[in-house]
């Protein structure tokens, strides 16, 4: 497991290069006059003469080989240089700045229901195995996986915005909004909710909440019925397991055999999956954040790829695949420190 | 019929659930075949949804347009043309990336070496990148349209099956009857396609089979983002784009805009279910071990 592990981190800088080769390749595919939106505030772009715009090229070496073109790239965005958004009206690190805390308070606090709905039934139709229960909870996953993230986002927001006005889409009232930008609400976390409680205004909190509430239960939905079918074959296999019977056969009372040798075992598999299903997670922000018109890196990619917003766009691609990269390699490690039994084989 | 087969197919028969997704599965080909007779089209492009009126407010069921108006367009129209749109996307990309990973993951598997060394980290950097992403941008690249969508979903879309069939090969490779076509001289191209090949088939058409559904959901995805299909095309996720820009202006209007989301997403969510289901079964009836 440990030269599996060096491997992956060697194997890393491999991974990232391929990757900017991919990114970098796409972007190749259009001429050098459109790229010139990449760099440059197109309202300016238009009031340029034909002269100034070949000293941009030229700034820009976006006549250059493609090879020097790619070192240029390389360096810029490695400083954080990333070019101009169309989008978001500024330069992209900016934007990507301001609105990362969204996204990650949205898909960090979706994490907590799938884990904990989805263990939870999984375990319960495992045990409950080919009962009424179990049957149930298998026909709520089966569907649930089929129901497509953007569909069930439009019920939620049908029922309780247009129906119930429980939960209004956006990120916050305009009040809370107002609120948070003003020079009294000091910034600790950047994650809203956070600092709201750490200023002592519940008030927003609670506005806030009220805005997670739909995108966090469509985010997390189709994971539940994922996590939940894996967390099932997984228990069903353990409670196979002969120290399973053992545990019975000491006259351990069956709660605690499910609790605390059955279901510890089971983790296992779930942990793995789970991990991926996380990184997962933020990749469907972007779908989510259209639906409920959040702000955000999900809704922000989005956007810049109908409006052909390149620069935008190529930074937002390496910034989730980043996440995912990274991630990965923090489950493969986690993992490891997790079984014992892999650490030692 | 061989005695294994007849018994495979009894087992699927027997499963309700398989009996439930075929029967949504031949019901969805019947209306995807039937479409010019259901929804006779009106202009030169039957995929093009016709405008019934020029108020863009959309208007509820009612007579002629039983599943209502959006955007001055019929929702029933587009919903049954959406069919073959879904079936279209759906078949074409999984064929293709299935057969794209195939190859790759063949010529990884039974070469060996730095080959598959290469093509492996190939594979390793495709994933890299979240799949509904990958689609987003490559697609943004190209210039929308559902053909572009439908390349970008084929480019980022054949890892799972080359790691799939390059695994199942490593094992197959070493087997008696491998090993005996090689000492004969059969050449390698026909080690792979006759011997290796059909027997490590049936994995990846499984895993392709539960892959038509999300396929389906992330196109529809692009076009509910308006990256995929232009605007007027018989394409659920269109349908659900219209949906959502009225729903977001209407608070506190109960049930106003209810058709335009319930009778696409139905058609939607069944359509994927019934994928689901059919793959779940034929995994069940051709691999017991991982009923999950």
């Amino acid at each position: 497991m440990l030269t599996y592990i060096v491997r992956r981190l060697l194997l890393l800088p491999l991974i990232l290069f391929g990757l900017s080769l991919i990114v970098f390749g796409m972007i190749q595919s259009l001429g050098p006059d459109r790229l010139l939106a990449a760099y440059v505030n197109p309202g300016v772009l238009d009031k340029l003469t034909p002269a100034q715009l070949e000293k941009i090229k030229q700034k820009y070496g976006l006549g250059d080989p493609m090879m020097i073109r790619y070192l240029k790239w390389l360096k810029n965005t490695l400083q954080g240089d990333l070019g101009w958004s169309l989008v978001g009206k500024q330069p992209v690190r900016d934007a990507i700045l301001s609105r990362l805390p969204w996204t990650a308070e949205l898909a960090l606090y979706s994490i907590i229901p799938v884990v904990f709905v989805g263990v939870w039934l999984g375990v319960i139709a495992a045990v409950n195995r080919d009962k009424f229960l179990d049957h149930f909870v298998r026909i709520f996953a089966v569907v649930g996986w089929s129901f497509p993230d953007f569909v069930f986002g439009l019920i939620v927001l049908m029922v309780f915005y247009s129906i119930l006005g429980w939960f209004p889409p956006g990120n916050l009232s305009l009040w809370a909004d107002q609120v948070i930008k003003s020079p009294e609400f000091r910034r600790f976390t950047s994650l809203v909710t956070i600092d709201a409680l750490l200023n002592g205004r519940f008030d927003v909190f609670v506005d806030a909440l009220r805005h997670l509430v739909a995108p966090i239960l469509t985010l997390s939905w189709l994971w539940w019925a994922y996590l939940l079918r894996i967390t099932r074959s997984s228990m069903l296999e353990v409670l196979t397991k002969e120290y399973i019977r053992t545990a019975r056969a000491k006259g351990l009372s069956e709660r605690v055999v499910i609790n605390k040798h059955a279901r510890r075992n089971a983790m296992i598999p779930v942990v793995t999956v789970g991990g991926g299903m996380v990184i997962q997670l933020f990749a469907g922000t972007v779908i989510v954040e259209m639906v409920f018109n959040r702000t955000g890196m999900g809704s922000f990619t989005a956007t810049a790829a109908t409006q052909l917003d390149y620069a935008s766009i190529m930074a937002s691609t390496l910034f989730y695949s980043l996440i995912l990269v990274l991630g990965n390699l923090v489950i493969d490690i986690l993992y490891a420190v997790v079984d014992p039994r892999v650490r030692l084989g | 019929m061989r005695v294994e087969t007849r018994r495979t197919l009894r087992r699927l028969l027997r499963n309700p659930s398989a009996v439930l997704g075929f029967s949504l599965l031949i019901f969805f080909t019947l209306i995807a075949i039937f479409a010019p007779l259901i929804c006779p089209p009106q202009s030169y492009d039957p995929y093009m949804i016709p405008i019934v009126t020029w108020d863009k407010t959309p208007q509820p069921p009612s007579e002629g347009h039983p599943f209502g108006i959006i955007d001055g367009r019929d929702i029933f129209y587009g919903v049954v043309w959406g069919t073959r749109t879904a079936f279209k996307v759906g078949l074409t990309v999984t064929l293709t990336s299935t057969l794209v990973g195939l190859v790759i993951g063949s010529i990884a598997g039974y070469f060996g070496g730095w080959l598959d060394e290469v093509l492996m980290r190939i594979t390793d950097v495709f994933l890299s990148i979240p799949y509904i992403l990958a689609a987003i941008v490559m697609t943004a690249f190209l210039g929308m349209g559902l053909d572009k969508v439908m390349i970008s979903l084929i480019i980022f879309g054949w890892m799972a099956t080359a790691r799939l069939i390059r695994a199942n090969i490593l094992q197959a490779r070493e087997e008696q009857y491998v090993l005996a076509a090689k000492a004969l001289g059969v050449s390698d191209f026909w080690v792979i396609t006759k011997h290796i090949l059909p027997n490590t088939i049936f994995p990846v058409l499984i895993q392709a089979t539960m892959r038509i559904g999300s396929l389906v959901i992330t196109a529809a995805a692009l076009s509910f983002l308006g990256l995929g299909a232009p605007v007027g095309y018989a394409d659920w996720g269109a349908l659900l784009n219209f949906a959502r820009n009225w729903l977001l202006g209407a608070s506190g209007e109960a049930l106003r805009y209810w058709y335009a989301i319930v009778y696409p997403g139905t058609a939607m969510v069944l359509f994927v279910l019934a994928w689901n289901l059919v793959g779940d079964a034929l995994r069940d009836a051709f691999d017991p071990r991982l009923r999950g």
